[in-house]
C-alpha cells in the first residue's frame, strides 16, 4: 500500500511541475502560439494513444475504429458548446459519456469476434460514424461545423493527467489484470472465470471514453471539424503510436506520440513526405522489431532494473 | 424498365467489386493476411493502363494484358519484401505491416506524380442499345465479358493445372503441402502474381468506366472488395464473386433509392450484419473453434 501510494504521489509532483512549467512559459510568452499549440496537440494525441493502448495492448482487441470515438466526440462537444450554449466543461464531460455509449454499441455485437474481423468491423463502425456526421445538415453536412477555441493548456493538461491517471491505476487493477488475462490467452482466461465479453466490453467503453474527452478538446482547438477529419487514416495515425511504443506499454506509447507529433509538426508542409516516412516507420519496425520501441516494458521497468544490479557483477571489479 | 438498367449497372459495379475481391479472398486462404495494400495494387494497375492507353497509344487489350503484368510483379514483389519474413509472425504484426505498404504505395505515387486526378481516355465509342426498355451501354457488356473471362481464366487455373492444385493443399494445410514437396513459397507468390493481375484488370477497367482516377481511389473499392470477400465467405473463391456482385448491386439499389450519400455506409452495414450473424459468410461452412 506504502509503495503505491509513494508512486502516485511522484507522479503527481512530477505532472504538476511540468504542468506549471509549461503554463509558466506560455504565459510568460517564451512559447509562443505555435508551440504551445503543438504541446495541446501533444496531449490530444497522448490521450488518444492512452486510450487505445487500453484496447489493443492491454485487452489485446485489435481496433481499426479509434477515429469514429473521436468524432462522436468532437461532434457531440461542439453541438453542446455551439448549439446549446453549455460551458465547456460540461461538454467534455458529455461528449465523454457520448463516445462510452458508442463504444458499448460498436463494442457489445463486435467483440465477439476476434482478431482481423474485429479489426474490420470496427473499421467499418467507425465508417459508418463518419457517413453519419456526413449526412446530418444539422452539424454541416461535409462543410463542417464551426467551433471556437476553447481548448487551453490547462484543460488539456488536466484531461490527459486524469486519462493517465485512470487507466495506469485501472491497468494495475483486479480488472486490469483480467484484461491482461484477456490479451494472453481468452479461452484460458474464461476457464479461470474471467468474464471475458464483460471486460472486452468494458476496456472498449473506457478506451471510447477517453477518445470522446479527446475529441472535445480536438474539436475546440481546431476552429471547424469535418467528417473528412475522423476517416480511415486518422484511426490508422493513433494505431501508429500504439504500435510504434510498443503493444502493451503506455509510456512506450507515450515517447513514441511525443516523438511522432514532433516529427509530423515539422513535416506539416510535406505531407506526402510524413506519410511515407510515417509508413516506412510503421513497415521497419513490424520487421525488425515487431513488438515494438519498448516491448511490454514500462520506464518504471527500466529503472528498477538499473537500480538493482544485476548479481555477481560487483565482484568482477 | 429503369430497374434492369439498375441491375446492369450494379452487375458491372459488381464485377469490377468481384474482380478485386479475388485477390484478397485467394491471399487470405493462403496466408490468412488481409492484404491492405490490395485497393493500392488496384490503383496502380489503373495508372499503367492510363499510361498505356494515352501516353503509348495502345489498345484496350494490350494495356490490360501490360497492366495485369505489372500488378503481378509488383504484388509478387511486395510479397516477397514484406511480408514473407512475417509468415511467423502474430497476425497484428501482419497486418499493420499491410497497412503500412498501402499507405507507402499511396503517398509514393502523390509524391512522385500529385494528387490530382486523371480523367481516363475513352478507347470505345460509348454506343448503348435498347434492351427490354433498358439503355444498355457496350461498354458495361465489355466490363462484364472482361470480368466473366478473367473468373473462368482463374477457375480454370485453380482447378484444372498443377499450381492451381498447389494453391489449394497450401491453402488447406501449409506444412502437409510442405512435406509432399510442394514448393510452399512459390505457391504463395502465384497466388499475389495472380491476385494482383486481376487487381490490375480491375483498374483498368474502373477507369474505363468511370473515366476519373486519383492516387487514392484504391482505398475504398479496395474495404468494400474486402466486405465483398467476407461477405462471400473468406477465402472462397466462387464467393468473393457472389460477394462482389451482391454488393455492387445493394450499393446501385440504395443509391437509386436517393440515399447515394449513405452508399458507402450500406457496405459497412452489411459487413457488421455478415460479420455478427454470419461470420463464415454466405458460402462458408461454420468452423468449429479447437481449443
Amino acid at each position: 500500500m506504502m509503495k503505491k501510494s509513494k508512486q502516485f504521489w511522484v507522479f503527481a509532483v512530477l505532472a504538476i511541475a511540468i504542468y506549471a512549467a509549461i503554463q509558466f512559459m506560455i504565459s510568460g510568452g517564451f512559447l509562443n502560439n505555435f508551440y504551445s499549440n503543438t504541446l495541446i496537440f501533444m496531449g490530444i494525441n497522448i490521450m488518444l494513444a492512452v486510450s487505445l493502448h487500453l484496447v489493443i495492448g492491454i485487452t489485446g482487441q485489435f481496433s481499426l475504429g479509434h477515429a469514429g470515438f473521436l468524432a462522436v466526440g468532437a461532434y457531440v462537444s461542439a453541438i453542446l458548446t455551439m448549439k446549446l450554449d453549455l460551458p465547456f466543461i460540461a461538454a467534455i464531460l458529455i461528449a465523454g459519456i457520448a463516445a462510452a455509449l458508442a463504444g458499448l454499441v460498436v463494442g457489445i455485437p463486435s467483440l465477439r469476434l476476434r482478431g482481423d474481423y474485429l479489426a474490420i468491423a470496427t473499421l467499418g463502425f467507425a465508417e459508418i460514424i463518419r457517413i453519419i456526421f456526413l449526412n446530418i445538415d444539422y452539424v454541416g453536412g461535409a462543410a463542417g461545423m464551426q467551433v471556437t477555441h476553447l481548448t487551453t493548456w490547462t484543460y488539456t493538461f488536466i484531461c490527459l493527467f486524469v486519462t493517465i491517471l485512470v487507466i495506469v491505476n485501472f491497468t494495475n487493477s483486479r480488472h486490469g489484470r483480467a484484461c491482461i488475462a484477456v490479451r494472453e490467452n481468452e479461452i484460458a482466461a474464461d476457464a479461470m472465470g474471467i468474464n471475458t465479453t464483460y471486460y472486452k466490453v468494458l476496456a472498449f467503453a473506457i478506451g471510447s471514453f477517453f477518445a470522446g474527452v479527446a475529441g472535445a478538446l480536438y474539436a475546440h482547438n481546431f476552429y471547424i471539424i469535418q467528417p473528412a477529419n475522423f476517416g480511415f487514416l486518422k484511426s490508422i495515425d493513433i494505431l501508429i503510436y500504439v504500435v510504434l511504443g510498443g503493444l502493451g506499454s503506455l509510456s512506450g506509447a507515450i515517447v513514441a506520440t511525443i516523438l511522432l507529433t514532433i516529427v509530423s509538426t515539422f513535416l506539416q508542409d510535406f505531407p506526402e513526405t510524413r506519410m511515407i516516412i510515417y509508413s516506412l516507420v510503421l513497415i521497419i519496425v513490424m520487421l525488425y522489431r515487431p513488438k515494438g520501441l519498448m516491448g511490454k516494458m514500462e520506464f518504471t521497468d527500466y529503472l528498477k532494473m538499473w537500480m538493482k544490479p544485476k548479481g555477481g557483477s560487483q565482484h568482477e571489479q | 424498365m429503369e430497374w434492369i438498367q439498375q441491375l446492369v449497372n450494379g452487375i458491372s459495379l459488381g464485377s469490377i467489386y468481384a474482380l478485386i475481391a479475388l485477390g484478397y479472398t485467394m491471399v487470405y486462404g493462403i496466408i490468412k493476411l488481409i492484404n491492405f495494400a490490395h485497393g493500392e495494387i488496384f490503383m496502380i494497375g489503373a495508372f499503367i493502363g492510363y499510361i498505356s492507353i494515352s501516353g503509348w497509344g495502345l489498345g484496350f487489350f494490350p494495356a490490360l494484358l501490360l497492366s495485369m503484368a505489372v500488378c503481378a510483379l509488383l504484388g509478387v514483389l511486395i510479397e516477397r519484401i514484406a511480408y514473407k519474413r512475417l509468415r511467423n509472425a502474430t497476425r497484428i504484426a501482419a497486418l499493420i505491416t499491410a497497412i503500412g505498404v498501402s499507405l507507402l504505395i499511396q503517398n509514393g505515387v502523390i509524391y512522385f506524380r500529385g494528387a490530382q486526378p486523371a480523367a481516363y481516355p475513352q478507347v470505345f465509342e460509348n454506343k448503348s442499345f435498347n434492351f427490354l426498355g433498358a439503355q444498355i451501354s457496350t461498354q458495361a457488356i465489355l466490363i462484364l465479358s472482361v470480368s466473366v473471362v478473367l473468373m473462368l481464366v482463374l477457375q480454370f487455373i485453380v482447378h484444372k493445372t498443377k499450381i492451381g492444385k498447389a494453391m489449394r493443399a497450401v491453402s488447406y494445410d501449409a506444412e502437409a503441402a510442405k512435406l509432399m514437396g510442394i514448393n510452399v513459397d512459390n505457391t504463395i507468390s502465384a497466388t499475389f502474381a495472380i491476385g494482383s493481375a486481376l487487381a490490375g484488370a480491375a483498374g483498368v477497367i474502373f477507369g474505363i468506366y468511370y473515366t476519373k482516377i486519383d492516387p487514392l481511389m484504391g482505398v475504398i473499392p479496395g474495404l468494400k472488395a474486402f466486405v465483398a470477400a467476407v461477405l462471400g465467405g473468406i477465402g472462397i473463391i466462387p464467393g468473393a464473386v457472389a460477394g462482389g456482385l451482391v454488393l455492387g448491386v445493394v450499393e446501385t439499389v440504395v443509391s437509386a433509392l436517393g440515399f447515394s450519400l449513405w452508399r458507402d455506409a450500406a457496405a459497412f452495414i452489411i459487413l457488421i450484419l455478415i460479420l455478427i450473424f454470419k461470420p463464415s459468410g454466405i458460402f462458408g461452412k461454420n468452423t468449429r473453434e479447437k481449443v
